[in-house]
């Protein structure tokens, strides 16, 4: 198991500095970031099922008692979630060798390592299982984030770069201040040792700590009041950048916080943030609403679909939480093939844009395909498995009686259909304006391109087919969680 | 736990965020170095009294101070200081894009506004 997790977090690292030493040799270079995103991934899946037959394995970094070291916990919860994560990032990183040579590319030399470096720090952040260590996976994922968001250094670039950073920042600093309220509150950065001490804290100190890191983590999550960098710094990225980050960044913060504020008992915080969770699906969708380009619509969309998974975390049951679970396994593919079939679009039309393109459907069947079934899935419409994963968060809902944030979640979700038909229409039916565009990518680049969207739609799929298996192991982990007692005794013997 | 210490990190915050709410982005970087300091100080105070240095076999046990948030605080030192080079990099890259470094608006959301107002004037934005 050391093994496994060592895999995921340290081979990314290797690969990074491996393809930067052969920086100008591009055969070495991919052979190095494919190597290391694929072998990551592939131990993640190994995990899920060693985790899922012989239960949470720790590993004390360096034999350190878990006061003073770095404690890793590979918890139910954990293996869940890192092969989706890995997978994607692994199936991006094909999308984006297809993608090179044409003007949407991200530059090759810079984007495989930095890559290579936010996988390792969302494994470490999905690994972690002390709150400092959490901060600086934040920042290995943040650091790689913003340059990869602005290694082109064009002025969209580097305009919404500054408020992504500036906010992102702001955000890691009130993390640091939380972590030393914490250790000054309990006297441990420990999540197992912090679940049993937090809860016996006063109230007052109990809850001015969730609520602060409701802040944090809410920031990265882009929650209702604090998401307004995403929608802006999000489209001016190269496509396969976009991916990843709405695919895994948001994903990463909802993940700390279903762990944290479950394990930490922050039941009372539950009515104010299923409003939250209302408001940021209802105001996340109705800007998408607002938007004509491919790239932003589905951007607001993150935010959106960020609700969902938020509402499940505010009823603070097994039921609400396991759907939590379920929503992010099936969301992150979603949001990333979409995204990739943007970056298709924009190959085939010679923009994102809604008023430029048309008539897409007739011209590429199979890439209308593979943008019809992720969309539908995001819609939440049956055979797909954004129907099972809504049907669980709503269902949870309605079992604690929250009408209004259930309303909100319906209407949210026939808003979303509305904004996918609209992309429908304008891109794939009518007919496409008259203009200048700029040549698309070579053949072989192109069915790269295909083959790994397919990919992704078919893992999309395949959610959707082993849905009842991940519900029930999504229910485990929520047990899990809501019952801190085997975290804790996983961590501590 | 001293009061100055939390004086420090109170008066640092403040003119921190205050920094980080200019346009440009060199005030902007300032106010994240002192956020930052800010940040230091709160940790270090997070470790309770100080005491002597934490080095075994030189120092009684009793007589340390806390090592723990000191290696923390190492790690958020280093992390700072990277994003500070960072943020100057970016603040010149704006400077050589537009001679100046002042954070822009989203022309996307202006256009967007200015239909909302104005449905039956032709937009024409980029004014900014």
């Amino acid at each position: 198991m050391t093994g496994l997790i060592s895999v995921a977090i340290v081979g990314p690292l290797v690969a990074a500095a491996c393809s930067l030493a052969m920086r100008s040799r591009p055969l070495g270079r991919d052979i190095a970031v494919v190597a290391g995103l694929g072998s990551a991934a592939l131990a993640s899946h190994i995990m899920l099922v060693a985790v899922a037959r012989d239960g949470t394995h720790t590993v004390a970094v360096g034999g350190w008692a878990p006061e003073l070291g770095i404690v890793l916990v590979a918890d139910l919860f954990a293996a869940l979630i890192l092969p989706v994560a890995l997978t994607i990032i692994f199936v991006v990183e094909i999308f984006a060798i297809g993608q090179r040579r044409t003007v949407w590319a991200a530059n090759p030399q810079l984007s495989g390592p930095l890559l290579c470096v936010l996988t390792s720090g969302v494994s470490l952040a999905f690994l972690t299982g002390d709150l400092f260590t959490l901060f600086v996976a934040f920042e290995l994922i943040l650091v790689s984030s913003y340059v990869l968001l602005t290694h082109q250094g064009n002025q969209s670039q580097i305009r919404a770069g500054m408020t992504y950073v500036v906010m992102n920042l702001l955000a890691s600093t009130l993390f640091l201040f939380g972590v030393a309220f914490v250790y000054t509150a309990t006297g441990t950065v420990n999540m197992a040792l912090l679940a049993e001490r937090i809860p016996q804290l006063e109230t007052g100190v109990r809850l001015g700590i969730g609520a602060w890191f409701l802040v944090v983590f809410g920031t990265k999550a882009a929650v209702f009041p604090l998401f307004s960098w995403l929608p802006d710094s999000y489209p001016t990225a190269p496509t396969t950048i976009t991916a990843v980050f709405a695919g895994l960044l948001t994903k990463v913060g909802i993940y700390s916080m279903i762990r944290f504020h479950n394990l930490m008992g922050m039941d009372d915080l539950g009515p104010i943030m299923l409003l939250v969770a209302a408001l940021t699906m209802v105001i996340g969708v109705l800007g998408a609403l607002a938007q004509s380009d491919v790239k932003r619509i589905l951007s607001f969309h993150v935010i959106s679909q960020i609700g969902y998974m938020f509402m499940g975390l505010s009823l603070f049951t097994v039921a609400g939480t396991a759907g939590a679970i379920l929503f992010l396994i099936h969301h992150m593919p979603v949001k990333a093939v979409l995204f990739l079939v943007g970056g298709l679009i924009e190959n085939h039309e010679g923009s994102s844009s809604l008023d430029r393109s048309g008539g897409l459907a007739g011209r590429e069947p199979l890439v209308a395909v593979m943008f019809a079934v992720p969309a539908l899935s995001l819609a939440g419409i049956p055979p797909f498995s954004g129907f099972v994963a809504k049907l669980a968060v709503i269902s949870a809902a309605i079992d604690q009686g929250a009408t209004v944030v259930v309303v909100a979640a319906l209407v949210a979700g026939g808003l979303t259909l509305l904004s996918m038909a609209k992309i429908w229409n304008s891109v794939f039916w009518g007919r496409r304006a008259d203009g200048p565009r700029p040549s698309p990518a070579p053949r072989r680049g192109r069915r790269t391109m295909h083959a790994a969207t397919a990919l992704a739609v078919a893992g999309t799929l395949t959610v959707s087919l082993f849905a009842g298996t991940l519900l029930d192991l999504s229910t485990e982990a929520a047990e899990d969680l809501r019952s801190p007692a085997s975290y804790i005794e996983a961590v501590q013997p | 736990m001293s009061a100055a210490l939390l004086l420090a990190v109170g008066g640092l915050t403040a003119v921190g965020l205050y920094l980080l709410t200019g346009r440009s982005l060199s005030r902007i970087v300032l106010g994240y170095s002192l956020l930052g300091h800010a940040t230091v100080v709160a940790l270090i105070t997070a470790g309770g009294p100080a005491g002597w240095p934490p080095i075994a076999g030189r120092t009684a046990p009793e007589d340390m101070s806390n090592p723990l948030p000191q290696a923390l605080t190492l790690t958020a030192i280093v992390i700072s200081f990277g994003l500070t080079l960072f943020l100057l990099a970016l603040a010149r890259r704006q400077r050589s894009l537009s001679g100046d470094d002042l954070v822009e608006d989203d022309l996307e959301d202006r256009r967007i506004a200015a239909v909302q107002s104005a449905p039956t004037e032709p937009d024409d934005s980029g004014a900014t």
